[in-house]
């Protein structure tokens, strides 16, 4: 019965002059979304308002979870639209629409017109009272309540009439692409796939980073972080994911490096080759999953000497959270089940057994000394070796 | 260069059964149900599959059920006849180093409330007659026994276990799965007083997706799939004309080059294996090279992981595994190399080689050459 979504959307309605801009941003990913759904459709923006128009059957349940996926929305309301064939038969429409909806009658009710058509022969105070008359005429066990009614029923009289009265929430956000791009060091765990998600939905564009490392690490390892991005990319939109061979540096700092620092070393040099890549790409902003205190890489003092490296600002969304925290995200966004197929990464194939968790800068500094013969060749190298893949949902 | 050295997983299906299947899928595509004359070809062709396969084994044409695979036969094999003669006893009896297809079916009937007897094997991986006779109980109804182990390829004496059960009960139905043995090694279910026997189409360059079950005709079965009644009803479902007739075929040419073919595959593993072993800190664990199957061998590498030197292969070109490929996707330490007592440290350190005869000496020569090259370089880098 439904052949229209209204969808509303809550931040980006405050915007000021840039409105439009965040609009179209929004328009924008409801049409990618809408591309993965059976069925045609068409978006329209008028007044402050984004519809879509059903133009073939579709799947509303589909379509629905789809539309959850675009962040800036903040409600969906499916609509019904009709011809506008006299009052007569718009209280009939109104009569099935409410019968149909809620089945169980004793419900209070508000009737709000809006009439954009100012030659439709009824004012909207008038339709109010009218239709709220029919209503209780249909089904005496509701009542109205002006105040705080159970039901708000919308109608809004434009060349086609339209009635919604139900809100099934959004994600919320802002539209990706109304806030940047930024880059995403993208591992086979489960923090950074949230951490990209959520910064995804603050409309910032997403761009990632992964560090591959043959022979230790396997080709199924890569393709995990290739499903990882998919999933994202559902939210986020395409993602642009950069595969960068880390080998001969990580056995480098192996040889010349004490293996308790290991770790450490190497995420400040796949910091320092990420920001490169994402200077290259426009991106305004590094993304990590890290949070405080999780491993050994990420006590303060570490993501203080990581952090050194970077001149681009480190976005860290989960610095606060808790395991169990992320791990609900990741299951609410699709990630967990492939996030812990047991692959090893190249954080843990060398990891120490102690590795240092309060490393002092400048003895990692004079330790990054052992690498000055060839680490600037094996960085170029590793930038050389970046393969791009365009990752999306089909 | 590219090295196939995973043919215990799968092997490169034979072309003749390839062209075969595809006449059969795009033309002769009839159900061999159908009362026309395309289901009377179809018919036909699982007529000959069967023909071709029971000569091989010198039994009996209706002694062959066709099924999916390996894991169905051993499915069927397994619960098919313990439901059927749970009434003269629950006890059964198999190998601790069986495939999962055994392992995991025999799980499953223990949680029915049989019980089951699990064989230890020696450090080469093999049962000991004194402990299958010693298991062996009144309640007994079926010894399940592999022939090839898949993971060391240990030959499992299965001639002399099936008269020592018969000897000892008549009754006691012998499983043997085959599935690593069947084109590697001449079985004549008759003589070896085997009453079941399955066969997977892939592992003998034939078809995935299809196998089959040979089922003594004395033997008391029900059936796990139920259906249309194909196969005298003790396998439902229309049958895989196209891989049945591939698996035959395939199975036709492993004989027909039988001693040929195995004096190669044996050429080959005993060159591998002395190649191998000038490499230090190298066991092959299993058998000695002609007591164990003639295309398995399994080397540990001591300071190297297994899944690294299988990358580090794979960059070079050559396909291997890590212990068996059906572990892939639950990465923990083989169950096989654990029973026969190989240490926990090698555990992660094993590498399967399985050759075919497409295998030739150029790509063990360039396989040996490759080890020699990067087993020094991994051992370099290890986890501290």
């Amino acid at each position: 019965m439904f052949t229209a979504f209204l969808i509303k959307y809550a931040e980006i309605g405050v915007k000021g002059k840039n409105k439009y801009l965040f609009e179209e941003a929004l328009a924008k990913q409801v049409k990618y979304a809408l591309k993965r759904c059976e069925g045609e459709f068409k978006v329209t923006r008028t007044e402050g308002r984004i519809y879509v128009h059903a133009l073939t059957g579709f799947d509303f349940d589909e379509t629905v979870n789809e539309l959850k996926t675009v962040f800036g929305i903040s409600g969906i309301c499916p609509v019904i639209h009709v011809e506008d064939e006299g009052f007569e038969k718009l209280s009939r429409t109104v009569i099935d629409y409410m019968n149909e909806n809620y089945p169980d009658k004793n419900i209070t009710f508000k009737v709000n017109t809006r009439r954009a058509r100012k030659n439709y022969p009824m004012d909207s105070q008038q339709v109010n009272r009218e239709m709220g008359g029919v209503i209780l005429d249909a089904f005496p066990e509701m009542r109205v309540d002006v105040h705080h009614p159970d039901v708000m029923l919308h109608i809004e009289i434009r060349e086609k009439i339209y009635i919604y009265s139900m809100e099934i929430p959004g994600p919320g956000g802002m539209p990706v692409g109304s806030n940047g791009k930024a880059m995403l060091l993208l591992s086979g765990g489960i923090d950074s796939p949230v951490a990209g998600y959520m910064i995804a939905k603050r409309g910032v564009k997403i761009d990632a980073v992964y560090f591959h490392a043959p022979p230790y690490t396997s080709d199924r390892a890569k393709q995990k972080v290739v499903d990882l991005a998919r999933q994202v990319s559902r939210y986020s939109g395409p993602i642009y994911l950069h595969t960068i061979n880390f080998t001969d540096i990580q056995l480098y700092i192996y040889e010349k490096c004490p293996h308790e620092e290991l770790t450490i070393i190497m995420r400040r040099y796949m910091m320092k080759i990420a920001e490169i890549i994402a200077k290259e790409n426009e991106c305004l902003g590094l993304i990590t999953g890290e949070s405080i205190g999780q491993v050994a890489s990420q006590t303060v003092q570490s993501l203080a000497v990581t952090n050194e490296v970077c001149t681009l600002p480190v976005f860290r969304p989960l610095i606060g959270f808790d395991k169990m925290e992320i791990v609900d995200v990741s299951e609410k966004i699709g990630t967990y089940e492939t996030s812990i197929l047991p692959y090893e990464d190249c954080c843990t194939i060398f990891v120490a057994k102690h590795p240092v968790t309060k490393p002092n800068l400048n003895i990692i500094k004079r330790h990054e000394e052992n690498l000055k013969e060839k680490i600037d060749e094996l960085v170029q190298q590793a930038l050389d070796s970046d393969v791009v893949e365009i990752i999306k949902v089909d | 260069m590219e090295v196939y050295l995973d043919n215990s997983a799968t092997t490169r299906c034979f072309p003749e059964a390839a062209e075969l299947m595809k006449q059969i899928m795009c033309e002769d595509y009839g159900n061999p149900s159908s009362l026309h004359r395309k289901g009377v070809q179809a018919e036909n062709y699982l007529r000959t599959a069967k023909e071709t396969i029971a000569k091989i084994l010198k039994v009996n044409e209706k002694e062959i059920l066709f099924t999916s695979g390996g894991t169905e036969s051993d499915n069927l094999a397994l619960i098919g006849a313990a439901h059927a003669n749970c009434r003269r006893g629950k006890h059964l009896i198999t190998t601790s180093i069986e495939h999962p297809a055994i392992l995991q079916t025999m799980k499953y009937l223990e949680e029915e409330g049989y019980r089951v007897t699990y064989l230890p094997v020696d450090e080469k991986g093999c049962i000991r007659l004194e402990d299958l006779q010693r298991a062996i109980t009144g309640e007994t109804i079926l010894v399940s026994i592999m022939y090839t182990n898949n993971e060391v390829g240990s030959q499992q004496p299965i001639a002399q276990a099936g008269a020592l059960i018969k000897k000892m009960n008549p009754q006691i139905l012998f499983h043997v799965d085959a599935v690593q043995g069947f084109g590697k090694a001449r079985i004549y279910p008759k003589k070896m007083n085997i009453d079941m026997l399955s066969v997977s189409g892939h592992k003998i360059h034939g078809p995935k997706g299809v196998g089959f079950l040979y089922v003594d005709s004395h033997v008391k079965l029900k059936p796990i799939i139920f259906g249309g009644g194909q196969q005298g009803g003790m396998r439902s479902g229309t049958e895989n004309v196209p891989g049945i007739a591939g698996i035959a075929k395939a199975a036709q040419i492993m004989y027909d080059n039988y001693d040929q073919d195995i004096e190669k595959l044996y050429d080959l593993k005993k060159c591998f294996i002395e190649g191998v072993k000038k490499i230090d800190r190298v066991i092959v664990n299993g058998p000695d090279c002609m007591d164990g199957a003639p295309h398995i061998v399994s080397v540990s590498f001591s300071g190297v992981r297994s899944e690294v030197l299988l990358h580090s292969l794979e960059d070079k070109g050559i396909y291997v595994s890590a212990g068996s490929a059906c572990s892939a996707h639950k990465p923990q330490p083989s169950a096989t190399l654990m029973a026969m007592g190989v240490p926990k440290d090698l555990l992660s350190s094993t590498i399967r080689f399985s050759f075919s005869v497409f295998t030739t000496m150029e790509e063990i020569n360039y396989t040996l050459e490759t080890l020699y090259d990067i087993i020094p370089m991994l051992r370099k880098y290890t986890r501290k």
